[in-house]
């Protein structure tokens, strides 16, 4: 099997877009939590998520604060209204990830090398949504013809392969919250198999909608009980957590095999060494009570990646701020038994808020960049601890830490889990 | 210039984000404005609604410049 290193990183998120606007926000312990701008809340039991600020005003954002998602500077609005926004955070972040990579493939080779698989877990919900609406009002006549490429999942992919020239597999997962993990790890093994040279690969997301709100309350997955104090809402293994608090964005790498990427003199963050998959079996939205499934995702990516589990340095959670949180932990104590006293674990999700199909990717990313910088992201919220671990769960702010080895857990309705593993280069 | 020709000309200048100068009335929405088929479903289904008249599926596949579409509209409308 070939080897697989990351050469790019893209972000675009609660906190902002760009990987080292990001970054720096999230060691800095910072919430991206904000009152709902995309429509009126009015009626609605949850009126906070994570939207990605931006310069025309969403998400709080405007346009003298640095780190603003800009929808002209991607698209022109003639191209817009063929893409729901999913799809328009998916390729700013692979714009980035590309640009970070220095990979601009021009020969028909190596664009027949290049692949894409970027996927999302619910895709174009808005579109879906407000065209019922013109389907119920004004009939099967005045129905978008940009509907349906608006609202597909794998037109991420495609809108990405079309800008870029990228002409090798275009795929695309989707596994509702553990959907970016995924395509990240299948995207390496389509390059350890030798179908392409280089992917980009990541999730994206844009379901802070109504229907999407008002759906997650339905599951009594959402937070309704931080209304007033967005910043707290998120507060993974606190005795305070109430359910998850929804963000929208996307995260992108570019893999590329070993030998590829030395050829060429890129920049290497990381190599993936390690992917593991699981079903639970058990329920549509709930994990199973011992947490089985994750576990046995976790045992399997460190058996592709030939490690123990005392290898590990720092582990990204799934963590969502749910009673989850803690079947999580408890698996992992249970997979790296007296190693939990030197393992770090948080979850970023405590100051992103869960991403859905784009979290995964997001998480990879903060992986990787715990193992370029050393240094590991809090958990913020974290104020009275619901239980006691041994595992540090770094509190409130970053820290430095050697990580030369980073493991990232994602978890989707349905029962499906992932894990990925990361490795430092030397 | 035709009221009717101005109204399609404006309706293809923002649809298409097409230079006006370029929206003549012999422009192929395609050829000429850098339409697709998708584009074209949606100008007429935005003629359409501007004019309030009824472009069925077999006339809209013989619209293809902004003449042409002129042209169906003030037939339509008995202009």
């Amino acid at each position: 099997m070939r080897r697989v290193v990351i050469t790019g990183l893209g972000l675009v998120t609660p906190l902002g877009t760009g990987v080292d606007h990001v970054w720096k926000k999230l060691l800095d312990g910072q919430s991206g939590i904000r009152p709902i701008t995309n429509f009126d809340t009015e009626g609605y039991g949850c009126t906070i998520a994570g939207e990605v600020p931006a310069v025309d005003g969403r998400g709080g954002g405007s346009p003298d604060q640095p780190g603003m998602f800009d929808f002209d500077k991607v698209l022109s609005p003639k191209e817009r209204k063929r893409v729901d926004d999913f799809i328009v955070f998916a390729m700013a972040a692979a714009d980035e990830a590309l640009a970070d990579a220095n990979w601009k493939p021009e020969t028909d080779e190596d664009q027949e090398a290049t692949g894409v698989m970027v996927g999302s877990g619910i895709g174009g919900l808005g579109p879906i949504a407000d065209t019922a609406i013109v389907l119920k009002e004004q009939g099967p006549r005045r129905v978008s013809p940009f509907f349906i490429p608006s609202a597909l999942i794998n037109l991420a992919s495609g809108q990405i392969s079309i800008r870029h020239g990228l002409k090798g597999p275009n795929h695309s997962v989707v596994t509702a919250c553990a959907t970016g993990a995924h395509a990240i790890g299948d995207a390496a093994r389509m390059i350890a198999l030798g179908d392409a040279d280089v992917m980009v690969a990541g999730g994206a997301e844009s379901s802070v909608v109504p229907i999407g709100i008002a759906g997650f309350l339905a599951c009594k997955a959402l937070c309704t009980a931080y209304n007033d104090t967005p910043e707290k809402a998120s507060r993974p293994y606190d005795r305070g957590h109430a359910g998850f608090i929804m963000g929208e964005g996307a995260g992108v790498m570019v893999l590329e095999e070993y030998e590829h990427a030395k050829a060429r003199g890129a920049k290497i963050y990381a190599e993936v060494v390690g992917y593991g998959m699981s079903g639970d079996a058990y329920h549509i939205t709930a994990p199973s009570e011992d947490g089985d499934g994750g576990l046995r995702a976790m045992k399997m990516a460190l058996k592709r990646a030939g490690m123990e589990p005392s290898d590990l340095d720092y582990v990204n959670a799934h963590g969502t701020s749910t009673m989850a949180d803690w079947i999580e932990l408890k698996a992992i104590e249970r997979l790296v038994g007296d190693h939990a006293k030197d393992l770090t674990v948080s979850s970023t999700k405590s100051m992103t808020g869960h991403l859905l199909g784009a979290a995964g990717a997001i998480e990879c990313v903060f992986s990787v960049l715990a193992i370029k910088d050393q240094m590991v992201p809090p958990t913020i919220n974290l104020d009275d601890p619901e239980h006691e671990t041994p595992i540090d769960l770094v509190p409130h702010k970053g820290k430095a830490k050697k990580v030369d080895v980073a493991m990232s857990n994602s978890f989707g309705f349905g029962g499906t889990n992932a894990a990925v593993i990361f490795k430092k280069v030397d | 210039m035709s009221d009717t020709l101005e109204r399609v000309r404006k309706i293809v200048i923002e649809q298409l984000d097409a230079d006006p100068d370029k929206v003549t009335e012999k422009a192929s929405f395609i050829d000429d404005l850098g339409a697709d088929s998708l584009d074209t479903v949606e100008l007429v289904m935005a003629f359409e609604e501007e004019f309030d008249v009824e472009i069925p599926d077999d006339a809209a596949e013989h619209i293809q410049t902004v003449g042409d579409a002129v042209k169906f509209i003030d037939e339509k409308l008995g202009a």
